[in-house]
């Protein structure tokens, strides 16, 4: 019992005051953030904004933040850079992050902040440059034309304006990768370049029938890029479209199709963020992924795996082509020392040595480099197969999301864990988030973006 | 009580850690709770709090954390008693034992997570041994969300090898000031050892057993980054939910009222500890 003299309740108050307190540090105590992700910090530990070229360019990017890609960008990529890293100091960063970061700097006007280059994907910069942050780069691009960017990808670059506001730096997409013992089991008459889900559905039946356990395997973990799957992949390939068709029969069809195939996936689904792993320690033989979560497989052992491109579906064979840009911010301290790192970046040699060390492509037409190992070459054929396909369907990532990409992510991710993991019915699952994919589209203001129809004003998801 | 003759020189020393503790913990505290009852706009509103009573997942996380406290907490105190009575009877060796159980405490949460995660996985340590052995035909998948069982079990084990070392460490400390003349007496009185130490040692060790308790309690309302190694999307921890909606949502103030939930949870559980565990000083007071 809290006694009742006065000493006595006093010290019992000034006991949970401070245990109270040690409850508030206690985070402090423990890892705040799981696995190889971003530690965005202040930037650079050297002071203020440099002068002239020389100095330290601040190299803030969403991507190749995962422990391994970040250390071979600093190593081995930038290792002709003048200077080398020292000079190019790369900061990962989310994406949220990221655009909170420019947001802020811009504040401080011309040349009054810190970060020199940006890197990001087509739909990082898209509030940026609708906000007026970002340099305009046509003069570089101009210089860099006899690079060979793909014509597309300088098209999106430019955000419906007639300033070129990013230069492309790298692309992927993301593929199938089996181990090679799962092909004996693929389907009857089945093509290992022109796939349908419904045959993945099959391969798994047959994998399982032969006694070997459940061998499909998708990155639904909590660093997965699962969302990815139903916004570039699953919901165009049933649907023809992403937002507008979230809750038609079409896409029903799809969550159904997912549900009866997830039978033959392995449960450990939701730990598995890199793909790569469970294929080289056998838990899964069939995944999909994004093709820099396959590298090690493919490089490892090129004689143990097989590359295949994204299977088609009814309305196609969808796949979401991701473009990685390179901006400067207008606060950027030194301009110069910022161009030069783009103009190293985006040269064939580092673009070659980029897909060698991280499995990016470069964004250009010209043949890729022949002396690919014989790992990367099969992962390059998949995708110049994918890209190339006559029922292909781009599906872009999404573009105009501001800090509502986090929150438009989960409403996928969230459909999926009621549906497949949870079990519930899928029309009322649809319904409800149908309403939270909609809120998210209007709080972020963001148009419909390829496949679906553009639209005037947010995007408005059929009912 | 004022101490004689010291004046009011003690309560002067002490304002550079109160001012310390002001800037640093209170005030980001005081902000914390604050931003909990602010709406997207800023201003006071219960909206936030509203919004988080009312997730999907806030059922959810709120009942995995609470049943992870509940099996974690007693075994580990089973663990750390016996642990810590070894140390204390002094046998042969009984100092490498200290560094033997303590080890583990040198092991950050998300490494201990992923040492677990490893041993659990269908291609772990587990399933080899068994497999091995020829208990198991083939491996059995142990972390499946569509079993939350063995995934808590997993997050049981792994927290229990973590951190019972903390409990431990506090237990020793109490058990090293018990007089031993206390325990000669039971002796010569013909306690067996069980009768010393339900009589004896454990009466004597409330005041421990109270700080371990409520140390114990506060991290794991904490729980995170264990939970998110060995079951990634499986399982949902209030710690986990309030990252998510930070970092995935941008809602900072629905993650503030999870912040702040965990703290009125450590609160009263702390409350309550105090009312079952009196300590002599307070009974006596």
């Amino acid at each position: 019992m809290l006694n009742p003299t006065r000493l006595g309740s006093l010290r019992s108050l000034s006991v949970i005051l401070v245990l109270a307190l040690v409850a508030a540090c206690g985070p402090a105590a423990s890892s705040p953030s799981p696995g190889a992700t971003s530690t965005a910090g202040p930037g650079s530990p050297t002071t203020g904004p440099t002068e002239g070229p020389g100095g330290e360019v601040i190299f803030l990017s969403t991507q190749l933040n995962p422990v391994t890609e970040a250390e071979a960008l600093r190593t081995v990529i930038l290792a002709d850079y003048p200077g080398g890293f020292a000079a190019a100091n790369f900061v990962p960063a989310t994406a949220a992050e990221f655009t909170d970061r420019v947001i802020s700097e811009a504040a401080l006007g011309e040349g009054g902040g810190q970060v020199g280059v940006l890197g990001g994907l087509h739909g990082d910069f898209s509030s940026l440059a609708a906000a007026g942050h970002l340099m305009d780069l046509s003069d570089l691009a101009d210089e860099l034309s006899d690079r060979g960017f793909l014509g597309s990808y300088i098209e999106l670059g430019r955000y419906e304006t007639d300033q070129q506001l990013f230069i492309p730096w790298m692309q992927a997409t993301y593929i199938m990768a089996a181990r090679a013992e799962a092909m004996e089991y693929l389907p009857e008459g089945a093509d290992q370049n022109a796939l349908t889900w419904q045959q993945v559905t099959e391969w798994g039946s047959n994998i399982a029938a032969a006694g070997h356990g459940q061998r499909l395997g998708f990155p639904a973990g909590d660093m997965g890029l699962w969302h990815r799957f139903f916004q570039g992949f699953g919901l165009p390939a049933f649907t023809g479209r992403v937002n507008t068709a979230f809750n038609s029969p079409e896409a029903a069809a799809m969550w159904t199709w997912l549900r009866d195939t997830w039978q033959y996936v392995n449960p450990q689904s939701t730990t598995y963020d890199f793909m790569q792993e469970p294929l080289q320690s056998g838990e899964v033989w069939v995944a999909w992924d994004h093709v820099a979560r396959l590298r090690d497989a493919f490089v490892n052992d090129a004689e143990g795996f097989v590359a295949m491109p994204a299977p088609a579906g009814p309305q196609g064979r969808a796949f979401m082509p991701v473009v990685a840009g390179l901006a400067i911010p207008k606060s950027a301290p030194d301009v110069e020392g910022a161009m030069s790192l783009i103009r190293y970046l985006t040269q064939p040699d580092i673009a070659a040595i980029t897909l060698r060390e991280v499995g990016f492509f470069p964004p250009f037409e010209a043949e890729l480099p022949a002396d690919l190992d014989a790992g990367r070459r099969n992962m390059a054929d998949a995708v110049v197969a994918l890209t190339g396909a006559s029922d292909a369907l781009p599906a872009l990532l999404p573009v105009g999301l501001g800090d509502q990409g986090g929150a438009y992510n989960a409403v996928f991710r969230s459909t999926f864990e009621s549906i497949v993991i949870g079990n519930e019915d899928i029309q009322a699952v649809l319904d409800r988030e149908a309403a939270n994919l909609q809120t998210v589209l209007d709080t972020a203001g963001a148009a419909c973006w390829s496949p679906d129809p553009p639209s005037e004003g947010p995007c408005q998801v059929e009912q | 009580m004022r101490a004689k003759g010291l004046g009011w020189a003690p309560y002067v020393l002490l304002i550079p850690s109160l001012v310390y503790m002001a800037f640093f913990f209170a005030a980001p505290m005081l902000q914390s709770f604050g931003l909990a009852f602010q709406d997207r706009a800023g201003d006071w509103s219960t909206v936030s709090v509203t919004r988080m009573l009312n997730d999907a997942q806030f059922q959810r996380a709120l009942l995995t954390t609470l049943t992870l406290l509940v099996l974690v907490i007693p075994i580990q105190f089973v663990l750390a008693m016996s642990m810590a009575l070894i140390i204390n009877a002094r046998l042969k060796g009984s100092g490498l034992w200290l560094y033997v159980f303590a080890l583990p405490l040198g092991v950050s949460e998300l490494a201990a997570g992923i040492i677990w995660y490893s041993i659990f996985t269908e291609r772990g340590w587990l399933n080899s041994v068994l497999t091995g052995l020829g208990i198991l035909e083939r491996p059995y998948i142990f972390l499946n969300p569509q079993e939350p069982f063995w995934l808590i079990l997993a997050v049981v084990l792994a927290e229990a090898w973590r951190a019972t070392a903390i409990v431990m460490i506090i237990l020793v400390a109490g058990l090293q000031s018990i007089p031993r003349d206390y325990l000669e007496a039971a002796d010569v009185f013909g306690a067996t050892t069980w009768q010393k130490i339900r009589r004896v040692i454990l009466p004597l060790l409330r005041p421990s057993l109270q700080t371990a308790l409520i140390l114990r309690t506060i991290l794991a309302f904490q729980v995170f980054a264990t939970v998110i190694a060995i079951a990634g999307r499986g399982l949902n921890v209030l710690a986990a939910e309030a990252y998510r909606w930070y970092g995935d949502l941008r809602d900072i103030h629905v993650a503030a009222s999870y912040a702040g939930l965990i703290l009125l949870l450590s609160v009263m559980a702390t409350i309550l500890y105090l009312w079952l565990l009196p300590t002599r000083e307070e009974q006596l007071a």
